[in-house]
Parts: structure tokens; sequence; C-alpha cells
């Protein structure tokens, strides 16, 4: 009777929504199987990240408050009163970290394995898009604390920012609300954080989704150029899926791990009066940009050694984004691949410049 | 000829710096401006450019409409000098110094004619004056001692509510200054010219020259105004004692008060000094270095045991409230609860503030009644703190539990794949030929 219910339903929208064909998609999804399988999951982890990013965020609004006087006093309610308000929070933290740690992995993945390949090229540029918009909202995140550390860390974030030529003092000023970092700083980092940012991710998200499912899975091209009878494939339902499952799983279990033994601190509210204290630095993915900023010298010939590196940042950036429309192709018989060098470089210097952070 | 946005724009702008500019000019001059129409004295000391040294535009006397005649005499209606200057049309001029006092009384003194401006105002500057040092001497012809004018000067005189007086209360030790500590000029009264200095370092002058605090008492606020005299003997407390009112009233009840009255010792100051009062703190009890409770105790008598025993009360305290302080720092950090710790511990602290108080009774026995409520308090918050500490890590072991389903699924979802995945292999496996 009840499998006759859900008939019923299916095809009452079916007459109206024609979903056969969908269905019929899902059916015949493949994805193929081969030494480079691992790296299709970590976009869907991303994906499994960025939805529990959605649920403990929805939470924390229940009981966050913005304000001077009230972002780090509702946040300390939240932690010590509310049952397992300290678990949410420090979920939604780690599960903020672990996601752009999940989006970096998936884009070099993706970048290694040259999937950004025609006819992808979109499906690369809204990733890239994506990932910048997951760093606004942790640089927008880190703030809404209202703590010492988020407090000076946001001052010299936007500070950076307002180096940038021409349109930074603007820019700086509208993020910050003023000239300072003020509660007017808070309000407007909660209005872009739980709004704006979540607005433009969804839709830029439906795009890179859309596109995944029009051009199926990337297969590495010695793998495509096999002929059919020697490719293996696994359906996308069940199979995959239930992989997909498991491995949400695991990264739930090791998320839960991080938030109950390494809690994410509360810290010290902010006092804007007081001197910054020891230790100021960004979230680790801003770091390997913060730590160039700082080695670079005061000028590089007639321009001042900061505005130059956000001006190649800038520039670095875009040619990443458009990577697509500009990579370079060797010689088959050429050992290293110039763009697999040119993504290795990349990979060391940001992991250099990362550690360099941390341990100078 | 075209006419640019810009040009409007800049005429407007300039237009409406002129317009903003105006009122401001228009408020400095106008008190004596005003005059000017009116008051011939004011018109022909400007032309003259002979206005007295160190007047000020906005001086109290000035502002309530009262021209040079009002305290000099003479006619300001004329412009002729012999006229208006003319001693039999009530011309003054500058007052001789001894004169001072009644020259200002004619109005100062008067509470018909200064009830106007304030109907609350004081009238008795002037009564109280003679009775001051500074008076007694006047009278006695000496003429270098302060008469109003050298406090409130003549010509800048401000409310002393007002931060321009010269008796604003964070202006007041400058003012005494002047006088008080050039040892030249006070050589012959043989008193002591660095009180300033030691007023400067001292608990209330760093409060009050420093922090700007003007709750913190100045010079006049122990010795008087008007009627400033040095504190004698049996006032001294009383003095002490309209701030640190407690202390005085536990000090009185003393055996040691009525001993210090037979001693001819000075209450408060025999331990806190007077200009140079030190910031106080627990050390100054007990019979440590900077006890000052050894200076007269020795070892084995009633207040040497007593020193010691306080000491030992305000250590245990301190020593649990510090401790308590750092373990809430540790769980204000790690996000854990700390509200309620936070009462506790200012509890604990009023409780220390009050024994610090108590101890003016040199009772043991009443300041442990302050010490003891303080430790339970700052007791209770360890405990509390250590419990937060210890929900902190018991949370880990939670995870364990919570883990345990996750894992389950994580297991039997696998077994579901092995077991489609097998499915799918026999049917495939069927249908090859």
């Amino acid at each position: 009777m009840k499998s006759n219910m859900v008939k019923k339903v299916y095809n009452w929208l079916d007459e109206r929504y024609d979903l056969t064909p969908l269905i019929e998609f899902a059916r015949h999804k493949k994805v193929p199987v081969h030494e480079h399988t691992i790296w299709y999951y970590m976009g869907g982890v991303t994906l499994f990240l960025f939805l529990i990013q959605i649920f403990t965020g929805i939470l924390l609004s229940m009981y966050y408050q913005p304000g001077p006087d009230s972002s780090y006093e509702s946040l300390r309610f939240l932690l010590t009163k509310v049952r397992f308000g300290w678990l949410i929070r420090s979920i939604h933290s780690w599960s903020a970290n672990l996601m752009i740690f999940f989006a970096f992995v998936h884009m070099f993945s993706t970048f290694f394995t040259r999937a950004y390949k025609k006819p992808r090229e979109l499906t690369w540029v809204t990733g890239f898009i994506l990932l910048s918009l997951s760093m606004a909202f942790g640089f927008s995140g880190y703030l809404l604390p209202w703590n010492e550390l988020a407090f000076f860390a946001t001052k010299v974030g936007t500070e950076i920012v307002g180096a940038v030529p021409v349109v930074g003092p603007i820019i700086m000023k509208v993020l910050r609300g003023g000239s300072d970092v003020t509660g007017a700083t808070i309000y407007r980092f909660y209005a872009i954080h739980i709004t704006l940012l979540p607005a433009l991710f969804m839709l830029v998200l439906a795009l890179h989704l859309v596109f995944v499912q029009k051009h199926g899975m990337s297969e590495p091209e010695h793998l495509a150029n096999l002929p059919e009878s020697r490719k293996k494939y696994i359906p996308f339902f069940p199979n995959f899926l239930l992989r997909d499952l498991i491995l949400w799983l695991i990264v739930f279990d090791i998320l839960v791990f991080l938030a109950v033994y390494y809690p994410w601190e509360l810290g010290l509210k902010a006092d804007p009066f007081a001197p910054a204290p020891a230790g100021i630095r960004p979230e680790w993915y801003f770091m390997f940009m913060f730590q160039t900023l700082k080695l670079l010298p005061g000028h590089i010939l007639f321009i001042e050694g900061e505005v130059l590196g956000i001006l190649i940042f800038m520039v670095g950036g875009l040619l990443w984004m458009l990577v697509p429309f500009w990579a370079l192709k060797g010689r088959p018989d050429q050992r290293i691949q110039p763009m697999e060098f040119i993504g290795v470089v990349v990979l060391i210097y940001i992991g250099v410049m990362t550690i360099l952070g941390y341990a100078l | 000829m075209k006419i640019g946005y810009t040009s409007i724009f800049a005429g407007l702008f300039l237009g409406m710096g002129v317009l903003l500019a105006q009122p401001q000019d228009d408020e400095k001059t106008s008190y004596l401006q005003q005059l000017v129409e009116v008051d011939q004295c004011v018109a022909c000391h400007i032309e003259e450019e002979a206005l007295p040294e160190g007047l000020h535009e906005n001086d109290i006397h000035l502002r309530e409409g009262l021209s040079c005649a009002g305290c000099h005499g003479g006619d300001p209606t004329s412009d002729d000098m012999d006229i208006a200057m003319d001693p039999a049309r009530g011309y003054i001029g500058i007052p001789d110094k001894q004169e001072v006092p009644s020259f200002c009384g004619k109005c100062h003194s008067d509470i018909r004619f200064m009830r106007r401006f304030r109907p609350q105002v004081e009238t008795d500057q002037e009564v109280q004056y003679y009775t001051s040092r500074h008076g007694r001497l006047l009278k006695a012809g000496d003429t270098k001692v302060a008469v109003c004018t050298d406090c409130h000067t003549s010509h800048a005189v401000f409310p002393a509510s007002d931060p321009r007086s010269s008796v604003y209360p964070t202006n007041v030790p400058e003012t005494c200054k002047r006088c008080h500590s050039d040892s030249d000029y006070m050589a012959e009264y043989k008193i002591p010219t660095d009180q300033y200095e030691k007023f400067a370092e001292s608990v209330h002058g760093v409060a009050l020259l420093k922090k700007k605090d003007v709750g913190s008492p100045a010079c006049n606020d122990c010795h008087g105004n008007h009627g400033a005299l040095p504190p004698g003997v049996t006032s001294i407390g009383q003095v002490c004692g309209n701030c640190h009112i407690n202390n005085l009233q536990y000090f009185q009840k003393t055996k040691m008060a009525e001993e210090f009255k037979k001693m001819d010792l000075h209450d408060c100051i025999e331990c806190h000094g007077y200009h140079a009062v030190p910031p106080t703190n627990d050390e100054m009890v007990g019979v440590g270095e900077q006890s000052t409770c050894i200076d007269c105790h020795d070892e084995g008598d009633e207040g040497y045991k007593a020193a010691v025993e306080i000491r030992a009360m305000l250590r245990n305290l301190t020593t649990a409230i510090d401790s308590a302080n750092t373990l809430k720092k540790q769980i204000q950090i790690i996000g854990m609860d700390d509200l309620d710790i936070e009462y506790l511990l200012k509890d604990a602290h009023q409780q220390l503030i009050h024994a610090r108080t108590v101890i003016h009774t040199f009772d043991p026995k009443q300041v442990e009644e302050k010490t003891k409520t303080g430790l339970d308090r700052a007791k209770e918050a360890i405990q509390l703190a250590l419990e937060e500490i210890e929900e902190y890590h018991r949370r880990r072991k939670g995870f364990l539990f919570a883990t345990l389903f996750t894992t389950l699924l994580i297991i039997g979802l696998f077994i579901k794949l092995r077991q489609i995945e097998s499915e799918q292999k026999e049917d495939a496996h069927r249908r090859e030929p």
C-alpha cells in the first residue's frame, strides 16, 4: 500500500514536472574508476562541510546578538549556559576550516588532473569563486566573537585591503563602517556573513553543480583515450553515493573529534583601547599572503612593498581563476609538463610561506 | 560667460565657510564688544591698548555684564578721562593689597546683591578669609600673603567648577605652589616649601594631577578655602575622615586613638603621612620592612601580635583571590562558564576591601569576620572553577559514546556497499554469455 502511495505521488509529480528524464539521468550516471578516483570525493566532502556550516550557522544565529556589547556576551552565554552550545560553535569553527582545506585540496587535485580543460572551464571558474567566497566567509566570521585576536586581526586585515591602490581606502571604509574597526564593523560583517555571502555562494554553487552534472566526471587523459571496453566505471547510484556517505561520516567523526578535543576558544573580550596583544595573525588560509606582505621590503623601486605585494596577489588570483583559458601545453614527451611545474611551484610557495608565518 | 558647476559648488562652499566662521569670531569678542557701546572705560582702554594684563574675554564678571566701573568705580558714561576717573564719582582705581578683600567683598559679602546670580551662593568668604593665616597676617600689615586676586586672578576669574579657573580642583595645587613652593618668598615664614613635590607624588596627587580625578583632594580640601589654616592636632583625623569616614569611625573607637591623644600624636598621619601620602598596601600592616606597626610596637607586645595575625589573614585572602582569578581567566579562555565565579570573586574582593577598612580597629577578630567570609567566597570560586575544568575534560569522554554510533553506521554502510557490489558482480557474471 505504501509503495502504491509513493508511486501515486511520483506519477502526480512526473505528469507535471517530467521527472523521468532526471531519474534516468541519475540511474545512468557513472563514475570512472582509476588511480585518481579518490580526488572525485573532495568536492563532495567540501559540499558536506558547507551543509554543516548552514545547519550550525542557523543554530548559532538563534543565540548570537551582534554588537560591541553583546557579541562576546551572547557567545559566552551560548558556550556556558546553552546545552551543547559549545559543541555547535566549535563544530562551526572547525567545519569552516576543514571546508576551506578540502576546497583547496579539491582545487589543486582538479588543477593537477587538468580537469579544468574544455569543456569544464566555467566549472573551474565557479569553483575558484566558491573558494574565494569561502575565504570571505572565514574573514567575516572571524570578527564575530569580538574577542581580542579577532578584533586586531580584522584591523590588520582591513588595513591590508585599504592598501589596495585607488579603491582600497573606500573599500576599507565600507567594510569597517567607518575609519576604524568598531561596533559598526560587527553589524556589517554579520550581515555580510549571514545574508550576502550565503546568497552569492548558493547561486555560484548551483551553477557549479549544474556544470558538473552537465559534463560528468572528468577522466584523466590517459583513460579518456582508452577504448570504452577497457574503461572501468561504477554507477553513481548507489555505489559512488554510498562511498561518499561513508567518507562524509568519517569526516564528520574527525570534525566532532576536533571540536571536542580542541574546542575553539572564546578568548578575551576585545578592548579597542588596549594595545595589540602578541601573536596577531590571520587564519591559516590567509597566512601565505600575510607572510609575503610582511617579508616584502618597505619600498620596491618606486612603489610601496605592501602595495606591490597586493597587486601581485590580485593579478596572480585572476590568472589562477583564468587558468583554463591560458594553460600552457607541453609536448607529450616532456618529463615535466609546464602546468604541473607551475602548480608545484604555487603549492610549495603557499606551503613554505604558511610554515614561515607560524614559525617566525 | 559660462559658469561651471564646479565654480557654483566652490562658491557655495566658500559662502558656507564664511557663514560658519562668522559666529565664532562674534562669540570671541562679544562681551567686550557689547561693553564698548556703553562703557567708555573699555572703549578707551582698547583704543590705548591698555587693557589689564591677563584679561580673559570670558571672565565671569565681564560675562555677567559687570564693567570696569563695577569694581573700580568712576563714571563709565563719560569719554573724558578726568570725569570718568574722578574720585568724586566713586573712582577707586587699583586697590591697595590690604584693601582687596573688602574691595571684592563689596559685592561678594552682600547676599542681597549676590543671590540674583545664584540663590544658594555663599557670601562668607571675606569673614572666613580674615580667620585664615593669610587674612590674619594681612590684617597685621603683611602684604606678601595671598588675597582674593592672588588665587582667583584679577581679570580671568571663572567659577571654581570651570576647568579654566585657577581654583578648579586640578589647578589648585599649581595656584598654591606659586607662593608656597618659592623658598625665597616663603623664607621669613619658616615653613617647608616641598609640599607640592610631596603631594604630586602622593596617592592623592597622582589621582588629581595625573589621572585628573577631581574626586581626589586638592590643597583646599584639607586646609580649607578662604579660611585656610593648617589642620590642628585635634582636627586632622576629621579632615581625613571627610572622605575616609569608615576608617575614622573604626579608629576613633580604639584604645589606640585614646593613647594617641595622650601622646599628642596626629591620628591618621602617623601611619599614612600627610602631603606625601603613599598608596596603601597590605605590607603596611604586619611586621615586615614596610610595616608601620613596628614603628611603635615591639616583638612580644599585644599590638605586634595583632599585626602579625591581621597580616596573615589579609595574605590568605589575597592569595586565594589571586588563585581564583587565575583559574577564572583560564576558564574564560577555554570558553567555560565563569559568570558565577565572577560573582563570587566580586563578593570576595568586597570582603577584602571591608577587611582593609576594619584594620583600623586593630582587632584581629573583627578583621577575621571579613576575611573569613571573603576566603569562603574565594574557595567556592576555586571549587567552581575546578569543576568547570573537569567538565571541560569530561566532554571528551562523551565523544567516545557519540562516535560509537557513527562508527557503527559507517560499518553498516560499508557492509551494504559490499553486498550491493557483489550482487552487481554476480548479475554481470550471469549476463555474460
